[in-house]
């Protein structure tokens, strides 16, 4: 059975590790002049002090190769398509499972064997371009503050994505008996599951860590206050909020909501000659001219040091909800361990399904 | 000696439409069975059965003695040539003779060999290029060599043109002398069956409506021609089949238990052919009753 199946694989199998190969000897090529530019001008940079001109031309090298990185998100995918969804779909379309299914083998080792071997091929694919690609990139990530953007883009969790999107594709296969109608569940579903873990369970695998401060002032238009900010770069900011007293939520990124059609400034006249945050409430304390006796410029030091008596005295505070760094790595394996026990549940209704719905 | 396939009370439902119901038969062993059955009358339903591609509904059906579970050894007893003979088409013939050797422990390779240069296939050949004619034959040439009990074959010449049809089927009585094995092969047509069967099951509207030894059923049905008469003032022993009647003349397809004394009827003997077409159209007239009451429902 494992030599029927290597047969009626292998031409896809070099396929794939053909091409993974050109990829290998591209970044094989050109990973060591990277690593050579980071050594020769970031770091001698980093040692001096302010150098993000120098890291924002480092970060724009070799575009073209790193958008493997985006080729990286499609490769689970394609492998559901093309290698999981006709596994058993062609083979019920086509009427070849009677052939297969009547020699000497019984059903369960067929599918055993395929899903076995072909899904070690798509672990194996996966697996090894988010290697390559995570060595590759390694000195720009360094660079880069944005760390979790490219969450699913290295590391382990593409052997995840693929071990899912192939078992998924021959669960669609082998219960819809047709290769295209499998093929668009199988994306469907895929990119689906995928974002709904990106952003509804991947930011709450741990509890997410929270840093509280009391609101800096807006600049009098509502904008520009908060000034918050995780205490690595590279942390994973979930969430900015500006809440009041009462802990209830009343603005985004360090902002107060001005609400709809107010728009301006965030402090405003409240009548008896005392001024209101909109949306918030009136301050509490007495507000000096906006303008000094010149007309001058801008506000008042004497104003801007009362907008912030306000908001202090409100008791506005902001609270940054982010995952800390030294989450990266536990969250790979976290999400890695997900969508491989959504592939081993998938492969059981496999067998599952075989068993109820032929003999 | 256990009966090459015997089903009780066999059934299997899609739906809610029965492929097939109430399937009781019995198949002695060392027999060339034809299955015979219009379109749709469930005979692919009941070989899958055999063959354990599916799961019965309803009652049982045993194969050479043992239910036809997905167990290796069971799969290993049968030969299964499927309806329109699927092969990979992006196999050669000779990986698919290879196909046949890894996945059977008792496969006969040199037969297979021998068998395809026989044939005058070229081992090379990709199958999707074969004619429908060499695929059926690779097909039963894979059958074959894995040294079955029991060789089951569903439509295997419905799509051959008359030539070779003839040669497959000349290939088939060639392994019954060879292997002495069983066959249960499937076809709409009776001509097909006629050369080579020696027992028929007449499958039609999702149930057996007869089977038996082929010289049994020939010699048990006649045609009576006659003035014109009630099927009920026949023998009560005769049971009719099929019945015509002009203002003057009654025809009857009977069959009966013994010979018949009234000088009135004339007795002839009926072709094979005739006698499966009596049992057809018995049961076609019986379904469309029940077609009909099906669309009332809907």
């Amino acid at each position: 059975m494992i030599a029927l199946t290597w047969r009626q694989f292998r031409t896809q199998a070099a396929l794939a590790f053909g091409l993974l190969a050109a990829i290998a000897v591209a970044l094989a090529v050109t990973g060591p002049a990277l690593v050579h530019l980071y050594d020769t001008s970031v770091l001698p940079c980093q040692a001096q002090g302010d150098c993000s001109l120098v890291t924002s031309a480092f970060a724009g090298r070799d575009h073209l190769l790193q958008d493997l990185g985006t080729v990286l998100v499609v490769v689970p995918g394609l492998i559901g398509l093309f290698w999981g969804a006709p596994l058993a779909a062609r083979e019920l379309e086509t009427g070849t499972y009677q052939l297969a299914w009547t020699q000497g083998v019984t059903r369960k080792r067929w599918l055993a064997v395929k899903l076995g071997l072909v899904g070690l091929a798509s672990m194996a694919v996966a697996g090894l371009l988010s290697l390559m690609v995570t060595w590759w990139s390694s000195p720009l990530d360094r660079v880069n503050t944005d760390l979790f953007a490219q969450f699913g883009q290295r590391g382990i969790v593409p052997l995840g994505y693929a071990a899912f999107a192939f078992a998924l594709g021959v669960c669609a296969g082998l219960v819809l008996h047709r290769t295209v109608p499998a093929m668009a569940v199988t994306v469907a579903v895929f990119v689906g599951v995928r974002l709904a873990v990106t952003y509804w369970v991947r930011p709450y695998l741990f509890a997410p860590l929270h840093l509280i401060a009391g609101l800096r002032a807006p600049n009098g238009n509502g904008t520009g206050g908060g000034g918050l900010t995780p205490s690595r770069p590279g942390d994973w900011v979930l969430s900015d909020q500006v809440v009041n007293a009462a802990g209830r939520v009343i603005g985004q990124d360090g902002a107060i909501n001005l609400g709809p059609g107010r728009l301006g400034f965030a402090f405003g006249p409240a009548g008896d000659g005392r001024v209101a945050l909109q949306g918030v409430g009136t301050c509490p304390n007495r507000f000096p001219a906006l303008f000094g006796a010149g007309g001058g410029q801008g506000p008042t030091p004497a104003f801007v040091r009362a907008t912030q008596e306000c908001v202090t005295r409100l008791g506005l505070k902001e609270v940054l909800t982010y995952q800390p760094t030294y989450r990266y790595w536990p969250l790979q394996w976290y999400e890695t361990g997900i969508f491989a026990g959504l592939a081993l549940i998938l492969a059981g209704f496999c067998f599952w399904w075989l068993r109820r719905r032929y003999a | 000696m256990t009966a090459a396939l015997a089903a009780e009370g066999l059934g299997k439902r899609y739906g809610r439409r029965w492929a097939l119901s109430d399937c009781t038969l019995e198949v002695p062993p060392g027999r060339v069975v034809g299955l015979v059955g219009p379109n749709g009358a469930g005979k692919t339903t009941l070989l899958h059965l055999a063959v354990g591609l599916l799961r019965p509904t309803a009652g049982s059906i045993e194969v050479l003695g043992r239910p036809p579970g997905d167990n290796a050894g069971q799969i290993g007893r049968v030969g299964f040539v499927a309806q329109q003979t699927p092969v990979y088409s992006r196999l050669s013939v000779a990986d698919h003779l290879r196909l046949g050797g890894w996945l059977n422990p008792q496969w006969d390779a040199e037969a297979a060999r021998r068998r395809i240069s026989q044939l005058g296939l070229d081992p090379d050949q990709r199958a999707g290029r074969l004619s429908g004619g060499e695929r059926a034959q690779l097909a039963l040439t894979l059958a074959v060599a894995k040294r079955p009990e029991l060789l089951v074959l569903d439509e295997p010449v419905a799509s051959l043109d008359p030539l070779a049809r003839r040669e497959f089927l000349q290939l088939l009585m060639s392994t019954v002398v060879e292997h002495e094995v069983s066959i249960v092969l499937s076809s709409h047509l009776v001509a097909d069956l006629e050369r080579v069967c020696d027992y028929l099951v007449v499958l039609a509207s999702s149930r057996v409506q007869v089977a038996g030894d082929v010289d049994d059923l020939l010699a048990a049905h006649r045609r009576l021609t006659g003035p014109r008469r009630d099927p009920a003032a026949l023998p009560a022993d005769y049971e009719v089949i099929e019945e015509s009647h002009t203002n003057v003349q009654s025809s009857f397809i009977v069959r009966y238990g013994g010979p018949v004394y009234d000088p009135a009827w004339t007795v002839e003997e009926l072709s094979l052919e005739d006698v499966v077409l009596a049992y057809m159209s018995r049961a076609r007239s019986g379904a469309g009753v029940a077609r009909r009451g099906l669309s009332v429902l809907r």
